[in-house]
């Protein structure tokens, strides 16, 4: 067991075993800082021209691969940060889609509005059931998140909300335009690319400093040794319960974001399928580093169409076989790997 | 009263098939302590394989012992295959393979099958028992079947030496090794097991529910709802967890308006998440006690 903790969260440890050394560990810290924020400022540019280069359609997939990065990163602060699982962040999303698609078009109010409200909300639902899985750890936890995301669809269906939900039709949302006059400038597509972006930004630099802060170190000190916080003198109930909360969030705003920009919701698009993919995008960008849900995010756009392409209906084998190689051969994913490389080309 | 017997009667009709599936289940948990969640699909495609073999025109009675086997060795090289090089892994690892395979099984149903529904008949006839008999004849030979599947268990594991190595490496690993059981041997015979439990479970159900490839997702659930009830260390509890969720989810779906006919997984749910919290060890499981 001790082994199998040292593989699951070999980043963080990593940095840990730096502490004592605080010259190097500076010195370390400054080299990969100023390479990550090259990066960051390339692909940021990149970002903000893609929409005036690509098609419609392009646009589209990027905005998707942003909003479902952010569904990523929501879990990844439950399972890397904090070491809970879900396999139901299908639901939360679920609640964040349904809470703009109900707010816009039965209440009529704008999509802007949306957003905070079902942060607030999935916040509260993820936190509520937080509470009860504090008392379940392991599969037992994963057990009952399978057991939300499968029955997810079912309660959307249900007849008493039937009014609002728009039962098995679900929801049409209609595309907000470009507001300000930058719809002379921007089309519809264009300007949604945006707002997503500037909300994801928003959310990375959130997620960030949470995991850097006081809070963070919590978080993962509950996940590297549970007994150990606590005789620390973390409150670990209140702490986990706050990470689902917080976990929720994230994918909750991103459900919201994602019904904005397909512009329909139905019980039948959140199906236990949904939740699977938020995890195949965790753990292909690597479980405990944040930016690896963008690279998460590209896989679950992407690569389904391609496995399509080569041959029909074999989507998921290709998921499955990818997932098998994956816990294989790069058991910290993408950021697993970059890491490697990167500390390999600095030595 | 009438219609509440009926719909007892029906509820245990429906448990027959989750408490085959929490068997199977059980089986898993008790060789490797995780929860398969590819038990399902493992299981659909078991039933697959039973259902090209009776399109090819073999008898059912030759099919069923047949896939039976075909089920136990893929099982067995699953476990072998796939399990052994990450034996040391994290849960997460574990859990993302269990997916893996759920996709993998899923995916190659459809493709080699497709997705259309089809039929599977029963080996035990359609039609009621006897006249004016609330129960069917294929319920219960599904009822028959799963005690039947019980028994065998109870004895495999009582009175033969391999059942008894096999509890030895699922109770205290370290010690099973030391008095000369191979362990991983044993955890491979306990995928091989679940896995031609699943398979009698898949072909059971098919006849109900129809052959499709997304047919067992909600039928797992109830599956993992049953062997919670029962406790996860307890065959027998399984069993009868299994048909306690199908009565429940039957009367809930009558007498509960809100829930009607079809919209019964979230009394699953419900249930999973209250047993853990209020008895997590089930009815009849062990209490696991761990030293830190």
């Amino acid at each position: 067991m001790a082994m199998s903790d040292e593989t699951m969260t070999g980043g963080a440890s990593g940095s840990a075993k730096a502490a004592p050394v605080p010259k190097g560990r500076a010195a370390a810290a400054g080299g990969k800082s100023t390479l990550g924020q090259a990066v960051f400022v390339i692909l940021l540019l990149g970002a903000l021209a893609l929409p005036f280069i690509f098609k419609n359609f392009t646009i589209f997939q990027m905005t998707m691969l942003m909003v479902y990065a952010i569904a990523i990163l929501g879990l990844n602060l439950l399972t890397g940060i904090n070491g809970q699982f879900s396999l139901g962040h299908g639901a939360f999303y679920a609640v964040g889609a349904y809470t703009a698609a109900i707010m816009m078009e039965n209440l009529g109010i704008g999509y802007v509005w949306t957003l905070p409200v079902a942060g607030i909300l999935c916040f509260v639902v993820g936190f509520l059931f937080g509470l009860p899985a504090l008392r379940l750890e392991g599969i037992y936890l994963a057990l009952a998140t399978f057991a939300l995301a499968v029955a997810t669809p079912q309660f959307l269906k249900l007849t008493p909300f039937e009014h609002w939900t728009g039962g098995v039709q679900g929801i049409v949302i209609i595309k907000p335009d470009a507001p300000f006059g930058l719809d002379a400038v921007l089309n519809a597509d264009q300007w949604l690319y945006f707002f997503t972006l500037a909300v994801g930004l928003f959310l990375y630099w959130l997620a960030r400093n949470l995991v850097r802060s006081r809070t963070g170190r919590a978080l993962m000190a509950i996940r590297d040794n549970p007994i150990a916080a606590r005789s620390m003198g973390v409150n670990t109930s209140v702490y986990k319960a706050t990470a689902f909360g917080i976990s929720a969030m994230f994918t909750g705003i991103a459900g919201c974001l994602g019904a904005i920009v397909i512009q329909f919701v139905a019980p039948d698009s959140f199906t236990f399928a949904l939740s699977v993919a938020i995890l195949v995008g965790l753990v292909i960008g690597g479980v405990g580093w944040l930016p690896g849900a963008l690279l998460g995010a590209a896989f679950i756009v992407f690569i389904p169409n391609v496995a399509e392409e080569i041959s029909k209906g074999l989507a998921g084998a290709f998921y499955g076989f990818f997932l098998i190689a994956v816990i294989y051969l790069a058991p910290q994913g993408a950021g697993g790997l970059l890491r490697a490389l990167v500390a390999k080309l600095g030595r | 009263m009438e219609l509440f017997i009926q719909q007892i009667v029906a509820g245990v009709a429906t448990g027959a098939i989750y408490a085959c599936v929490a068997l199977a289940v059980v089986m898993i948990y008790q060789a490797i302590h995780h929860l398969n969640f590819a038990q399902g699909e493992m299981a659909m495609f078991s039933t697959y394989i039973a259902w090209q073999m009776l399109q090819w025109g073999l008898p059912y009675w030759v099919v069923f012992p047949l896939v039976i086997l075909v089920s136990f060795v893929g099982g067995f090289a699953i476990e072998r295959i796939v399990f052994k090089p990450i034996e040391n892994a994290p849960v997460l690892s574990h859990i993302v393979i269990f997916i893996a395979l759920f996709a993998i099984f899923n995916s190659f149903a459809g493709f080699i099958w497709d997705f259309t529904i089809k039929a599977v008949p029963s080996p035990f006839g359609d039609g009621p028992l006897w006249e004016g008999a609330m129960i069917g004849k294929h319920q219960a030979g599904m009822i028959g079947v799963t005690l039947i599947v019980l028994l065998l268990l109870w004895g495999f594991f009582t009175f033969t030496r391999v059942g008894l190595a096999m509890r030895a490496a699922a109770v205290n690993p370290e010690s099973a090794r030391l008095v000369g059981i191979r362990v991983s041997m044993m955890t491979a015979l306990g995928w091989g097991m679940a896995s031609a439990i699943g398979a009698v479970a898949g072909m059971l159900i098919a006849p109900v529910v129809f052959l499709e490839p997304n047919m067992m997702l909600s039928i797992l659930l109830y599956g993992f709802a049953g062997a919670v009830l029962g406790g996860l260390t307890s065959p027998l509890g399984a069993v009868i967890g299994g048909f306690i969720v199908g009565v429940v989810e039957n009367l809930a779906g009558t007498y509960i308006p809100v829930i009607g006919g079809e919209l019964k997984l979230p009394i699953a749910l419900f249930l999973i998440v209250a047993v853990l919290l209020v008895k997590p060890a089930g009815l009849l499981g062990r209490r696991v006690v761990q030293r830190v």
